[in-house]
């Protein structure tokens, strides 16, 4: 090939989507939809939940069929009915959801289904782990082949599924939320990749709700709306706030709409507290204050959430709700005292997802409406439900529908009437706009700040820094299972919080 | 919230329920093969065979929406019925025999479920174990031998729960009717049965709700113990003795009805109404297969034929829903 035919070819789309229509019945979910990309480039699909971006990623990845358009692969156009087709043709998808085999080793999972074979027919073993180291160095990744996945961390598994994709030639490697689980360290390492193959001339696509990184990671971003694309040009060209713009079709006029505190009386002291994963950990917290916590991921944050609603043991320290001092062994007896903890992952933790919405959201304060012998009065639960329906706007047809079915962001909604039904005084707010779109994160933010008005005491978990100085009163930083850094909303800024959060603490008193 | 909910619940149960769409076809065809089985008198035989199966499968729907499984029901409902034999043989009247048996198949069935939640060993596991002991503490029991209910006013009183009949129809198919409307009021109606659904749908968030989770898990087990001890009086009671070696394989009837009915075995998901259906289908295949002069040996294979088919209509259901 000469030098032109490079040229000529790196001008052209390696892959082109045209026209791409897609429906679900009378649901229409696409709706002619363009999409280039490149050798080389890194493409962001923005949008909010529900806007386009998974079907669209499936039509590509030959999941979904799509009903009108066309999708051309180096210029011709070509139909894919199976996975398979697509995969063939040197396409992979990277699920938020992994898909590995936990109790096999990561070189297995590489090579699954396509295992290298001595003359003999058995598997060639040597050969297999072999290629897949190489395949992890190429990555730069210190990981075991012989390791099995389950003794991974989340990043390393996403890891195993980039090789694998590397393993079956993939020019186009599609990542669905890649960030989303990931510490800040695995991210940036996972940006290293990116950036690694991308000079190996790779197409990605990135689906991500972190605006910071599209501008980070990627070369262009296209943004869906509705099923349609609205933009799509160089991030260079573009910035956050027109981005968001283009997300919900509207300007959202403030992002972290803050409102002072009520302070109120301390409702919540922890003194000293011992748990797995904390170390030592002082702080009180007033009824109407949001008090923010900060820190890298595994600081110890969720571990003290557990400890302080009864949902670990704590090894040693004292914790006073009300001034008075509890013990509590389980979360039954938190929310007994007032005190409710929501879940990082609403998936695992916070929703039973095959259930329906009001089944879900009445969950906790079934007790509330039951009369004797435990007889559940069914019209005082149903208004409930509809009022909080009502009140946190969760976009539903029926309450009766499985809440798996809702997107992201009403899932999160629902999980939070869940744990704000029973009227608790001190909620604990683990991650809560963690994969939720822009939409819905302004409307938690606006309902954090109707819980502290309430003069509820909300302790609020957050990796998204600006969104954890935008909402709190007091900023709290956690390194290594103690407290690191503690800041006033004034004082409190990025670079501080990181400073405080990278700190290996020697403890510091509060 | 009044005429469509209902009109829809009636259409929903003709469409999700499998169990119950296969009933009907298999009473319309048995119907349509022998004149001798949609008559009176049949359809009350049928009804009185499937009574013991179904109150013990009502029981094991609770565990089983837990996510658990319960081996040992066929043993609990043989050392439950020999107590009752022999209470009713030493001239205690039913109103002390039966809720005594009860209470004992309670009581085994707590201490698996005490296993269960607090030693967290699995629950095919320890119900393995106790099938296993509690049908060894049944021989011991008993001897190896038969106990007689014996004579007397108070064995005919206690004979009447098995044997007996009210307005025409046989006690144990108002028993199984009674048993039902209890699951189902407990299952829809309390807090109770909302947290087993939740228990079994998934445990963690179940317990960040505030639920005692292994006091949910406890009690299951307690229910599934209890149901398998009124099916065990109601079996000695009709047979007149308790036999050491009753119940043999019922804990298999009872979770294939259960299965036919719709109940997942991952837990979570399941309704009682499906387990009486699919106690039901087994009764009428039984009788269909019995009536039609096909041989038992045959009627196990084709009851093998049946739960594989059930099974599969539900899950290819559930995976494209």
């Amino acid at each position: 090939m000469s030098s032109s035919d490079n040229a000529i070819e790196a001008a052209l789309p390696r892959m082109a989507l045209q026209g791409i229509g897609k429906s679900f019945g009378a649901v229409t979910v696409l709706q002619d939809v363009d999409l280039d990309l490149y050798a080389g480039h890194v493409l962001a699909l923005a949008g909010e939940n529900g806007a386009g971006k998974s079907t669209l990623m499936k039509v590509l990845s030959g999941v979904h069929q799509a009903d009108a358009g066309a999708i051309r692969l180096h210029g011709q156009e070509v139909r894919f009915t199976t996975p398979r087709q697509a995969m063939d043709a040197g396409i992979a998808i990277i699920h938020q959801e992994l898909n590995l085999v936990p109790t096999l080793s990561a070189g297995e999972n590489i090579f699954l289904g396509r295992e290298p074979l001595t003359a003999w027919g058995s598997v060639d073993w040597r050969r297999l782990f072999r290629e897949a180291a190489a395949l992890l160095e190429e990555l730069e990744q210190p990981i075991d082949p012989r390791a099995p996945v389950s003794q991974l961390s989340i990043g390393q598994q996403q890891m195993v599924e980039i090789a694998r994709a590397l393993s079956l030639d993939a020019e186009i490697i599609v990542m669905d939320e890649p960030t989303d689980a990931l510490t800040d360290i695995e991210t940036a390492v996972l940006e290293r990749v990116v950036a690694t193959l991308r000079a190996a001339g790779k197409s990605l696509v990135l689906i991500t709700h972190r605006l910071a990184e599209i501008f980070r990671m990627c070369d262009d971003v296209a943004v869906l709306r509705d099923g349609r694309l609205v933009h799509q040009g160089p991030t260079a060209e573009s910035n956050e706030d027109r981005l968001i713009q283009q997300m919900v079709g509207r300007e959202l006029a403030d992002r972290y709409p803050y409102e002072p505190p009520q302070a109120g009386d301390v409702v919540l002291e922890v003194e000293h507290l011992v748990a797995p994963g904390v170390e030592d950990v002082s702080f009180t917290a007033r009824a109407g204050e949001v008090l923010g916590f900060g820190g890298l991921m595994g600081a110890g944050r969720t571990e003290m959430c557990r400890a302080l609603c009864g949902d670990v043991a704590r090894r040693a320290g004292r914790v006073k709700v009300k001034g008075r001092e509890v013990r509590f062994t389980s979360p039954q007896q938190g929310l007994k005292a007032g005190l409710v903890y929501v879940p990082e992952d609403r998936k695992q933790s916070g929703l039973v997802l095959e259930h329906s919405v009001a089944d879900n959201m009445s969950l906790t304060a079934l007790p509330a409406f039951c009369g004797p012998l435990g007889v559940i009065r069914h019209g005082r639960e149903t208004s409930a439900i509809d009022h909080y329906i009502e009140a946190f706007r969760i976009k539903l047809s029926d309450a009766g529908q499985p809440v798996k079915t809702l997107s992201g962001g009403n899932q999160q909604k629902v999980s939070l009437a869940k744990a704000l039904m029973p009227e608790p005084e001190i909620v604990i707010l683990d991650e809560p706009t963690r994969g939720v779109d822009v939409g819905a994160k302004r409307e938690i933010y606006l309902l954090i700040n109707r819980l502290k008005r309430e003069g509820k005491c909300v302790l609020l978990i957050s990796s998204e820094m600006p969104e954890l100085i935008g909402l709190s009163d007091r900023i709290l930083v956690l390194a290594n299972g103690h407290i690191s850094g503690e800041f006033d909303r004034d004082e409190a800024t990025q670079e501080k919080i990181m400073t405080a959060a990278a700190h290996v603490a020697t403890s510091m008193e509060t | 919230m009044t005429a469509t909910p209902m009109k829809r619940s009636a259409v929903r149960l003709l469409i999700d329920n499998k169990a119950f769409l296969a009933l009907v076809l298999l009473v319309v065809v048995s119907a349509a093969m022998s004149d001798n089985f949609l008559t009176g008198d049949n359809l009350l035989n049928v009804l009185r065979q499937t009574s013991i199966n179904a109150i013990i499968a009502m029981g094991v729907t609770f565990v089983i929406l837990t996510a658990g499984i319960d081996l040992s029901v066929g043993a609990v409902l043989a050392l439950s019925g020999a107590f009752a034999a022999s209470m009713t043989a030493s001239g205690l009247a039913p109103w002390i025999s039966v809720p005594g048996s009860i209470a004992a198949g309670a009581a085994m069935g707590m201490v698996s479920g005490l296993f269960v939640a607090f030693g967290r060993i699995q629950a095919f596991v320890v119900t393995l174990v106790a099938m296993t002991v509690v049908r060894g503490a049944t021989l011991v029991y008993t001897d190896g031998r038969p106990i007689s209910i014996g004579g007397g006013d108070v064995a005919d009183a206690f004979w009447q729960l098995g044997g007996g009949y009210w307005m025409g129809i046989p006690i144990p198919i108002y028993l199984m009717f009674f048993v039902f409307v209890l699951c189902w009021a407990v299952l829809h109606h309390t807090r109770f049965g909302r947290h087993v659904y939740a228990v079994g749908g998934n445990e963690q968030v179940a317990r960040l709700s505030g639920i005692n989770v292994n006091r949910i898990k406890v009690s299951v087990y307690a229910i599934a113990g209890a149901c398998a001890a009124l099916a065990g009086v109601v079996l000695t009671a009709r047979l007149g003795s308790a036999q050491p070696t009753a119940g043999m394989t019922y804990e298999l009837d009872a979770i294939a009805a259960v299965v036919i009915g719709g109940t997942s075995l991952m837990g979570g998901r399941g309704r009682i109404f499906g387990t009486l259906v699919g106690a039901l289908v087994i009764g009428v295949l039984n009788n269909a297969l019995n009536i039609l002069g096909v041989s038992s040996y045959f009627q196990m294979i084709a009851k093998g034929a049946v739960i594989l088919l059930a099974v599969l209509i539900d899950s290819r259901s559930q995976s494209s829903s």
